[in-house]
C-alpha cells in the first residue's frame, strides 16, 4: 500500500484527523495535507511557515545592484562619452539603473526561491487526489509500515464527514 | 467553505476555458482583424518610409510617443493597484487583482512596442542594443531613454512574474478538470501543485515580497517616463512636479480601463456573482480621488507657468488655453475633471454603468493629455525657427487607434487559457466572509476532539 488517506469536507474535521494521526504516534513529517485554499486558520495550515525566502530576495537585490554597479561602471569608464560637463562616472543618473536591477534582483530571485523550494517535489512525495480542488481536504500518510495500517484508518475515519481511501 | 460553493466557484470560473462559443472566435476574428490592418499600416510606414506619417521637424514626436506613454500609464492599472491592495489586505480585491495585473502586462508590451514602431528602419533595431561590436556602440547611462529601457523591463518581468505565480494553484484547477491534450497542458503549467501547507506558505511570502518591490518598481517607470519630457530643453517641460505628475495620471488612467475591463468581463463572461457592484464602486472611489489629484497637479503645472510669465512657456501656454490646441484641451478638462468629479461624486451615480461612462471619459481624456503634453511644446520651442506644426496622417491614426483592439485581442485570448479571476483567492476570501473565525484557538491547538 502507496498510501492512505482521508477527504474531509472542512477544516475542523481535518484538524481533527491530524491530531488523531499525531495521537496515533505517526511522525509530523510523514503526514500529508493538501488543500484547495490557504488555511492558515488552522494550526496544520501553519505548518512549515518558516522560509528563506526573505533572504533569498535580499541576496537577489544585492547581485541586481552589483550587477547595475558593474554594467554602468564598466561601460562608462570603458568608453567615456562627455554628456553636458557630467563626471564620466555620474552617481546620480546611475543610481536608477542600480535601483532598477535591485529590485529585478529581488524579485527574479523570490520567483526562483519559489519553484526551488516548494514546487520540486520532496522525497517522492505525490499523494494527491483531485477532489481536493472541490474543496476537500485532504489528510493522510504515505508508505505507511503495514503494522500502523489500521491505527491509520481509525484516525482517518474518526472526524465528521470523513472519507477514506487508499491506494 | 463548503463543497458546493468551492464546485461552483470552480465551474463559474474555468467554464469560459472548457466551453467556446461562436461568440469568441467571432470577437477573435473581428480584433484580429483590426490589429492585422494595423500591421500591413506599419509594413507600409517601413515600406515608404516614415514620410507618410506626419512626423516632421520640429514635431518628431506625434502620435507614437503619445501612444507609448499612454500604454506605460494603463499599465499601472495592475500591478501597482493589485500589489498595494494586496499589501492593506483588502479583502474585496479578491475577484479584481487578475484582471488588473493582466492590463499592466499587455500594455506594457503593447507601449513598448512604438519606440520600435517609431523607428524608420525597424529590421535595424538590433543596432540600439548595447552590446561590444566593432559599432563601439554603448549605452550613456545618463540618458533618460537608457533608464527607460531598464526601468520598464523590470516593470515587465516583475509583472509577468506577478501575474504568474499566482496562476500556479487555478491551473492546477483546471488540470484536475480537463482532460486529454488540454489537461496535459495544464499539469506541466502547474508545476506540480499539489496544496500543501508549505506550498500556500512559499507562495503568500512571494506574494508579499513581490508586491513590496513591484510598487517602488511601478512608481519608478511613470517617474523614468517623465524624465523623458522634463530633463529636455522645452517649454513647459522642464517642470519638477512632472514626475508625481505623470505616476498620478497613470494611476488615474489605469483604474479606468480596469474599470472598463471589468465591466467587459461581467457581461461577456456572465460573471456578475463574482464582480459586483460593490468592486465597482470601490474603484469609482478611488477614481474620483484621482480625478481630484490629477486637477490638482494641473492646477499647480498651470499656475506656476502662467505667474512666471516666461514668453516662450507662456506661448505653448496660451496654444493650449485659448488658440488652435484649445478645444482639445478643454475636452481634456471635461473628461478628466468634470465628469468623473460629477459621476463618482455623487452616490446615486456611482453605480455599474456610471464608472463605465466616467472611466470611458478617462481614457480619453488621459490619452489627450500625453498628446498634449507633447505636441503643443514640441511645436513652439525657444527659437521662432523651430515653430512648426504636426498633422497627424492615416497610418499613425490606424497604429495608435488598433493598439486598442490589440489590447482587447490580447485580453479575450488570456481569458480563454487561464482563469480570469483568482479561484483560490476567491475562496480564501469566500471563506473569510462566510465564517467569522473558528474556534481554532481553543480546541484546535494539537488537541485530539473526543
Amino acid at each position: 500500500m502507496k498510501a492512505v488517506y482521508g477527504l474531509y469536507p472542512d477544516g475542523h474535521a481535518a484538524q481533527q484527523a491530524v491530531n488523531r494521526l499525531r495521537a496515533a504516534g505517526i511522525p509530523e513529517p510523514d503526514i500529508t495535507i493538501l488543500s484547495a485554499r490557504p488555511m492558515e486558520e488552522y494550526e496544520f495550515g501553519r505548518r512549515d511557515k518558516g522560509t528563506w525566502m526573505w533572504w533569498f530576495a535580499c541576496l537577489g537585490g544585492a547581485l541586481g545592484m552589483s550587477a547595475g554597479y558593474g554594467l554602468s561602471w564598466l561601460t562608462e569608464t570603458s568608453w567615456p562619452i562627455d554628456v553636458g560637463g557630467l563626471p564620466i562616472f555620474a552617481w546620480w543618473p546611475n543610481l536608477i539603473i542600480m535601483f532598477e536591477l535591485t529590485m529585478l534582483g529581488a524579485i527574479v530571485a523570490t520567483a526562483a526561491a519559489l519553484i526551488a523550494s516548494a514546487l520540486v517535489p520532496s522525497r517522492g512525495r505525490t499523494l494527491y487526489d483531485s477532489e481536493v480542488t472541490d474543496g476537500q481536504i485532504l489528510v493522510g500518510v504515505e508508505n505507511p509500515g503495514e503494522a500502523a495500517v489500521h491505527d491509520i484508518e481509525v484516525a482517518l475515519s474518526a472526524p465528521p464527514g470523513a472519507r477514506v481511501k487508499s491506494r | 467553505m463548503t463543497d458546493l460553493t468551492s464546485t461552483r466557484i470552480n465551474n463559474d470560473l474555468t467554464r469560459p476555458l472548457l466551453q467556446t462559443s461562436w461568440r469568441f472566435y467571432a470577437l477573435a476574428a473581428a480584433l484580429g482583424s483590426i490589429v492585422l490592418t494595423a500591421l500591413v499600416a506599419w509594413m507600409s510606414q517601413a515600406y515608404y518610409g516614415f514620410g507618410v506619417t506626419g512626423i516632421r521637424w520640429p514635431v518628431y514626436w506625434g502620435f507614437y510617443v503619445t501612444s507609448f506613454v499612454f500604454w506605460i500609464g494603463i499599465s499601472h492599472a495592475g500591478t501597482l493597484i493589485s500589489a498595494i491592495l494586496r499589501l492593506v489586505n483588502a479583502g474585496w480585491r479578491r475577484p479584481v487583482t487578475r484582471c488588473a495585473e493582466v492590463i499592466t502586462v499587455f500594455a506594457l508590451m503593447i507601449g513598448a512596442m512604438f519606440p520600435i514602431i517609431h523607428l524608420g528602419r525597424p529590421w535595424l533595431a538590433f543596432w540600439l542594443v548595447p552590446y561590444p561590436s566593432e559599432r563601439m556602440i554603448w549605452p550613456n547611462f545618463r540618458s533618460p531613454l537608457v533608464w527607460d529601457f531598464f526601468a520598464i523591463n523590470t516593470y515587465l518581468i516583475g509583472s509577468v512574474l506577478f501575474l504568474l505565480l499566482p496562476m500556479i494553484p487555478d491551473f492546477a484547477v483546471v488540470r484536475d478538470h480537463s482532460k486529454g491534450l488540454r489537461h496535459r497542458m495544464y499539469r506541466v503549467l502547474a508545476l506540480g501543485w499539489r496544496g500543501t501547507p508549505k506550498q500556500w506558505h512559499r507562495l503568500e511570502t512571494a506574494m508579499q515580497i513581490m508586491a513590496i518591490a513591484i510598487i517602488p518598481v511601478a512608481v519608478s517607470v511613470h517617474t523614468i517616463v517623465s524624465f523623458d519630457f522634463s530633463m529636455a530643453p522645452v517649454p513647459m517641460w522642464q517642470s519638477t512636479i512632472f514626475g508625481p505628475y505623470f505616476v498620478a495620471g497613470a494611476i488615474f488612467s489605469g483604474i479606468a480601463a480596469l474599470i472598463l475591463a471589468m465591466a467587459a468581463l461581467r457581461r461577456f463572461l456572465q460573471l456578475q456573482a463574482y464582480l459586483q457592484p460593490l468592486h465597482f464602486d470601490n474603484l469609482g472611489k478611488l477614481l474620483l480621488l484621482m480625478a481630484l489629484l490629477w486637477g490638482y497637479f494641473v492646477f499647480n503645472e498651470r499656475l506656476v507657468v502662467y505667474y512666471g510669465n516666461e514668453p516662450a512657456e507662456m506661448a505653448v501656454f496660451w496654444r493650449t488655453q485659448r488658440e488652435s490646441f484649445a478645444p482639445l484641451y478643454w475636452t481634456m478638462v471635461v473628461c478628466n475633471f468634470a465628469v468623473p468629479l460629477v459621476l463618482m461624486g455623487i452616490r446615486r451615480f456611482r453605480t455599474i454603468a456610471g464608472c463605465v461612462v466616467a472611466s470611458f471619459a478617462v481614457v480619453v481624456g488621459m490619452w489627450l493629455e500625453r498628446f498634449l503634453i507633447i505636441v503643443p511644446s514640441l511645436g513652439a520651442k525657444y527659437l521662432p525657427y523651430t515653430f512648426g506644426i504636426y498633422r497627424p496622417q492615416p497610418v499613425e491614426m490606424i497604429i495608435a487607434g488598433a493598439t486598442f483592439a490589440a489590447m482587447a485581442f490580447l485580453y479575450v485570448l488570456f481569458a480563454k487559457v487561464v482563469p480570469i479571476i483568482s479561484i483560490w483567492e476567491l475562496k480564501a476570501g469566500e471563506h473569510v466572509s462566510r465564517e467569522s473565525r473558528p474556534s481554532v484557538e481553543e480546541s484546535h491547538l494539537g488537541q485530539v476532539q473526543p
